[in-house]
């Protein structure tokens, strides 16, 4: 029995640090598509953000100031992407296709040029990396049967990002919520003639939320380089910003609902290397590739309308166009 | 901003605004270079050379171009149809899978006369079938297309990893590889197929299969603008209210396009399984389908654009690999790079210098201030 719990914790433990990357990016694609510009380049910007962490971290050896230059490089994406899709009214969907192939592309070059390590990066001291804290108390009560467990494995011993991106999903409901910004930044999502009606820029409120967007991103891709990994690596974010943007799509562009969608597929992808090689009794091996599927296949069952209805922002992928 | 109210001249949108944008794309390219203390002039040399200095690499060139055609008419479909279709790369994996299961499994038992054709409708057909679903989707249960052939590439690539691990993988083997085919199933490839005409040239992975993007090319210039499908499918595309007053069905407009647009994407498997591999693989599509978009937009959606966009994107990719074999200091993600300056500055940023062309252009024919009045 107690093994059983173990192994729970454990994999409860595991879906906290896969969902971290997933929450953060998550919720910087709501910014931007809440305001109505969809950013299919999440994925591009998580790997731009965690190619700078690495590379400034490893230079200056510190896992802050990497973490800032991982932001300045997603910011700077994020812009672009506004001065495409916002300025130049630019398809959004074929500018968010060129951000990830540029960051793709340019990881590389770069990375060989700098390190020449094949486009790696060298990997991290301790110092320059984020590593777990343990909170007070974590071996005190390590014995305590069943909770002590559970906040010494679970709650305590995480880096300081992943609390960052929990505490981050209500604070983005706050924002989005509660704010006077967030009433516009919606606004602007759904009626933004209204908003230019009322005298606010549709252009600065956009423009905005993609920074928003940018500074996320920026943290995650922190996040995988930095603190879950010690070095960059070729392709590292691998797919997990466009399971971010599913999970957004999965949540329904709302904070709570999306960090529920995140810790799903994360839970779906802690669970995947857990049963990899293990039969279960009456069902036999369930393929790896299966539940890593699962993600998509669920989003797609959702886009197609058979779980509840997925209704985008009215004016999300539509440019602005202010004489009309 | 002026954009709309005014006309351009046809050459100034269809070809100046094009070429400024590419001219734009390899100026940024070219600060990259030197950026990365590479003189660009000496790897343009280079890359040219790999790409049509030798037999090989012209052979390379054209192999790679193959692809870039298939792919960028796919995309070129759907967008006629208004439509992204971003699935090229999931539609291209499993075409192949359609392709390499038939050589499989009937390539021993029947001739290569008949094999060879029926292969190559399952590419089609596989690949059509995974742009269906998404399309489908689209048209009868509103999803977005782009969300759900995103989706779709990414259950491509967990089916292929499943079946070439776990199902189609030749016994005794280490790597995720299927049996090779029967050779009577093989596309002849350019070097064997010139030598029956006495015609000598190196060995390369060129075959047939170009000649099978030729005519797909051909095939949408007459579908697109020469038929009533291909007609439906600009309407829809340019003005959808417009379409169902004339009575035209979106729906089916879309279901139509999106599986043209995923057959043409599946014929990559053709090129790459039955021309190159001889068997199942992992990843012998990767890039293609997202190159398609730039090549879709560098072309203009006109297959004769494509096929030039395809020969450009065909010399920088043989190219490319020769200037990462040539220069320590580069590697092939180059090619990459440039590949997503192109889709920035033909694609995205498209219409990035019209307000001041358009300036220009009114200052120079001395209508500006008239028409500043007017408007």
């Amino acid at each position: 029995m107690n093994d059983w719990f173990t192994i729970f914790i454990l994999t409860l433990d595991a879906t906290m640090r896969v969902s971290t990357p997933l929450i953060l990016a998550a919720l910087a694609g709501l910014f931007s598509e809440r305001s109505g510009v969809v950013d299919i380049s999440l994925e591009g910007k998580m790997l731009a953000g965690a190619f700078a962490a690495a590379a400034v971290a490893s230079i200056a050896g510190s896992a802050w100031i990497g973490l800032l230059a991982a932001i300045a490089v997603s910011i700077v994406l994020a812009l672009l992407h506004g001065f495409a899709c916002i300025t130049h009214r630019g398809n959004q969907v074929v500018s968010g296709v060129a951000i990830n192939i540029l960051a793709a592309g340019l990881t590389m070059v770069l990375g060989l040029h700098w390190f020449k390590q094949g486009g790696q990066t060298p990997r991290l001291d301790n110092e320059a990396r984020f590593l777990s804290l343990d909170l007070p108390g974590a071996q005190a009560v390590a014995d305590v049967p069943y909770l002590g467990k559970i906040y010494e494995e679970l709650i305590s011993g995480h880096n300081i990002l992943v609390y960052v991106a929990f505490l981050m999903v209500p604070f983005t409901y706050w924002v989005v919520y509660k704010t006077r910004f967030g009433l516009r930044l919606r606004a602007v999502g759904e009626n933004p003639n209204a908003v230019d009606t009322a005298g606010i820029s549709v252009v600065k409120i956009r423009y905005l939320a993609v920074i928003c967007t940018g500074i996320l991103c920026g943290i995650a891709g922190a996040y995988i380089s930095t603190a879950h990994n010690a070095q960059f690596v070729r392709d590292m974010t691998a797919g997990q910003g466009f399971i971010a943007l599913a999970a957004l799509i999965f949540g329904k562009w709302r904070p709570f609902q999306v960090l529920f969608a995140c810790l799903l597929f994360g839970f779906l992808d802690a669970l995947a290397v857990r049963l990899q090689g293990v039969s279960l009794p009456g069902i036999g091996e369930i393929p790896v590739q299966f539940i890593e599927a699962l993600p998509y296949l669920l989003t797609v069952i959702l886009l197609a309308g058979f779980i509840g209805k997925a209704v985008a922002p009215k004016a999300s992928g539509i440019p602005y166009v202010k004489e009309r | 901003m002026s954009q709309g109210s005014h006309e351009m001249p046809f050459w100034m949108d269809a070809i100046l605004l094009p070429f400024l944008n590419i001219v734009t794309a390899f100026a940024a390219t070219a600060v990259i270079f030197l950026a990365i203390g590479v003189d660009p002039v000496e790897a343009t040399q280079i890359l040219l050379f790999g790409a049509f200095g030798y037999e090989e690499g012209i052979g390379y060139t054209l192999f790679f171009t193959t692809n870039f055609i298939f792919t960028g008419l796919a995309v070129a479909v759907a967008f006629h149809a208004g439509l992204f279709n971003i699935g090229g790369e999931g539609q291209a994996y499993i075409g192949g899978l359609g392709a390499g299961m038939l050589c499989l499994f009937l390539g021993q038992w029947l001739p290569g006369l008949l094999v060879i054709p029926l292969a190559i409708v399952a590419a089609a057909l596989f690949g059509a079938a995974w742009a269906y679903i998404p399309a489908y989707l689209q048209a009868y249960r509103g999803s977005h297309i782009v969300i759900t052939t995103i989706m779709f590439n990414f259950l491509a690539s967990s089916l292929m990893v499943y079946l070439m691990v776990d199902v189609l993988k030749e016994d005794g083997q280490q790597s995720p590889q299927s049996a090779e085919f029967a050779e009577s199933s093989w596309l002849y490839s350019m070097h064997d197929f010139l030598a029956i005409f006495g015609v000598e040239i190196e060995a390369s992975p060129l075959n047939l299969s170009i000649f099978l993007a030729l005519l797909a090319a051909v095939f949408v210039w007459i579908f697109i603008w020469h038929t009533r499908w291909g007609y439906e499918i600009r309407t829809i595309g340019s003005n959808a209210t417009a379409g169902v007053y004339a009575g035209i069905k979106p729906a089916r407009v879309i279901v139509l396009s999106m599986c043209i647009s995923g057959a043409l994407a599946g014929m990559v498997g053709v090129n790459e399984v039955m021309g190159v591999h001889h068997r199942l693989m992992l990843d012998f599509h990767v890039g293609y389908g997202f190159a398609g978009i730039a090549v879709a937009l560098m072309g203009r959606n006109h297959p004769v654009g494509i096929i030039l966009a395809a020969l450009l994107f065909g010399v920088l990719y043989q190219g490319g690999a020769e200037l990462a074999f040539e220069m320590s200091n580069i590697n092939r993600d180059i090619v990459v790079v440039m590949q997503g300056l192109v889709i920035l500055f033909s694609g995205a940023l498209e219409f990035m210098y019209r307000p001041w062309l358009m300036r220009m252009y009114l200052a120079i024919s001395g209508r500006g201030d008239k028409q500043e009045v007017a408007a």
